[in-house]
């Protein structure tokens, strides 16, 4: 039974495991070892020639980088929404964790169920995760410092369990009642929402 | 300057912008620091806490590390005050985009600018007509940076209302927010633009995030609470606090337009102003 709380996070290693599955929407926890920043342009070359890295239990971090003198000098996330369409593929190849802030779509909550989970990491925090990050290795370095694919370790890095194995998501909630809530406050509104 | 040297002058500028880059990326200003600062201690539950804890840590980290707040260090908008015996020339355009350059080596910053189609990157976030700088007339000559992240750029909304739907732009803004959610990593700060024409109304939504946010006005004050109520908190993970601050800026339109922009910003509400000296 896993009961993370405030004060003592459940402390994760890569590459995951089925120990993932037992996490749930708002565990708090901590990641350490080797995982694989990407973005948009990483995932569309990894889709079209492979991913470059051992995706099984790998750990995919929606980060672009500052990289300077081989040293991260910051590495905060990047909005994990670009990848919604992009994600299928590396969770069919074995990846069991994605790191990144904002959530993705219901579509990937679907294509997590039951083999990976979505860690959000506090968007903007960038020297909080590179004093926690040491460089190992990049792939794709054509492709521009922000679009690469960095190979970091970490040691500890501070993540919640936002989507789980199980369906549940924490944004999908938490936006599900910001519209209940406008709808009170503007129950005449015919605006743009979706 | 009595005599001025315009090379000297042209140095000048390029390193106070470098400058006013380099505080602005590294430091956040005293007003947006108080009101995270404020956040922390009315937040109460454990993810939003902790989410706030994690900014709080990042900020101090960043002036001991001398590094930037974000990785995402933006795309900055200058605005530039000469003074009367200052004519404009379009070297000091160039010497305000040199200064971006220098800082982009020096602090560094990630390049961040490209070709909107063909996805080409410079590499000196400078080139393509980028970074926009905006000439105003003023006592002294001043130098003041916004840069910003893409996040809670690409979430940001412009509407050309009809003039009877005045009543709606509190409900517009409110919305704005809902359908950002954690993706401009709230707690955001909006900037609103009403009036002017199509495009003043996103540069006015634009000027309005230079304005500090401890204080508000009533209007100011009831949307910041309008969409706190929504719960998004802190990333997107439920909370309190959606919102740090609402600044309004307006301008007159036309009879027939009410156009209205927000213009959303993350937490890192990054901006700096420098003096040129020209003495």
């Amino acid at each position: 039974m896993i009961n993370a709380t405030e004060s003592t996070p459940l402390d994760l290693k890569t590459p995951l495991g089925n120990e993932i599955l037992s996490l749930h929407a708002g565990d708090l926890v901590t990641l350490s070892g080797s995982v694989y920043t990407a973005r948009d342009e990483a995932h569309i070359r990894m889709k079209e020639d492979g991913i470059p890295f051992d995706p099984d239990g790998a750990v995919v971090y929606h980060c672009g980088p500052v990289v300077q003198n081989n040293r991260i000098v910051v590495a905060g996330p990047t909005t994990s929404a670009r990848m919604n369409s992009l994600t299928g593929f590396i969770l069919d190849a074995g990846v069991k964790g994605i790191i990144g802030k904002g959530g993705m779509s219901s579509v990937v909550r679907e294509q997590l169920r039951g083999r990976a989970v979505y860690l959000a990491f506090t968007g903007g925090c960038a020297n909080l995760a590179a004093a926690r990050m040491d460089l190992e290795g990049v792939f794709y370095e054509d492709l521009g410092m922000a679009e690469a694919v960095w190979q970091i370790k970490l040691d500890h890095l501070p993540l919640v369990v936002a989507m789980d194995a199980h369906g549940g998501d924490l944004f999908a909630a938490v936006e599900q009642s910001a519209h209940e809530v406008f709808q009170r406050s503007y129950p005449t509104g015919t605006g743009t929402r979706r | 300057m009595s005599s001025p040297d315009n090379t000297i002058l042209f140095d000048r500028i390029a390193a106070a912008t470098a400058k006013a880059i380099s505080i602005a990326e590294i430091t956040l200003p005293p007003d947006v620091l108080g009101r995270i600062m404020a956040a922390s201690r009315e937040e109460t539950s454990p993810v939003a806490r902790r989410e706030l804890m994690h900014i709080l840590e990042n900020i101090r980290l960043a002036e001991e590390r001398q590094a930037p707040i974000c990785q995402d260090t933006g795309i900055p908008v200058i605005y530039l005050t000469l003074p009367p015996h200052i004519p404009y020339t379009p070297a000091i355009t160039e010497a305000v985009h040199r200064g971006i350059m220098d800082a982009t080596e020096q602090i560094p910053l990630r390049p961040n600018l490209v070709d909107p189609i063909s996805r080409h990157n410079t590499g000196t976030n400078t080139g393509l007509d980028m970074p926009a700088v905006h000439i105003l007339p003023g006592e002294k000559l001043l130098v003041t940076v916004l840069p910003k992240g893409a996040g809670s750029e690409n979430v940001s909304r412009l509407k050309m209302f009809t003039p009877t739907e005045k009543d709606r732009i509190p409900e517009f803004v409110v919305e704005t927010a809902l359908l950002a959610g954690g993706r401009p990593c709230p707690p955001i700060i909006l900037g609103v633009g009403i009036g002017g024409t199509f495009d003043g109304a996103a540069a006015l939504a634009k000027e309005a995030l230079l304005k500090p946010i401890d204080q508000m006005t009533p209007q100011e004050d009831e949307i910041c609470s309008r969409v706190n109520d929504l719960g998004i908190g802190p990333m997107g993970l439920g909370g309190k606090i959606t919102c740090l601050g609402v600044k309004i800026k307006t301008a007159g339109c036309h009879t027939a337009s009410l156009p209205v922009a927000v213009n959303i910003q993350c937490w890192a509400a990054r901006r700096a102003t420098v003096e040129v000296s020209l003495s």
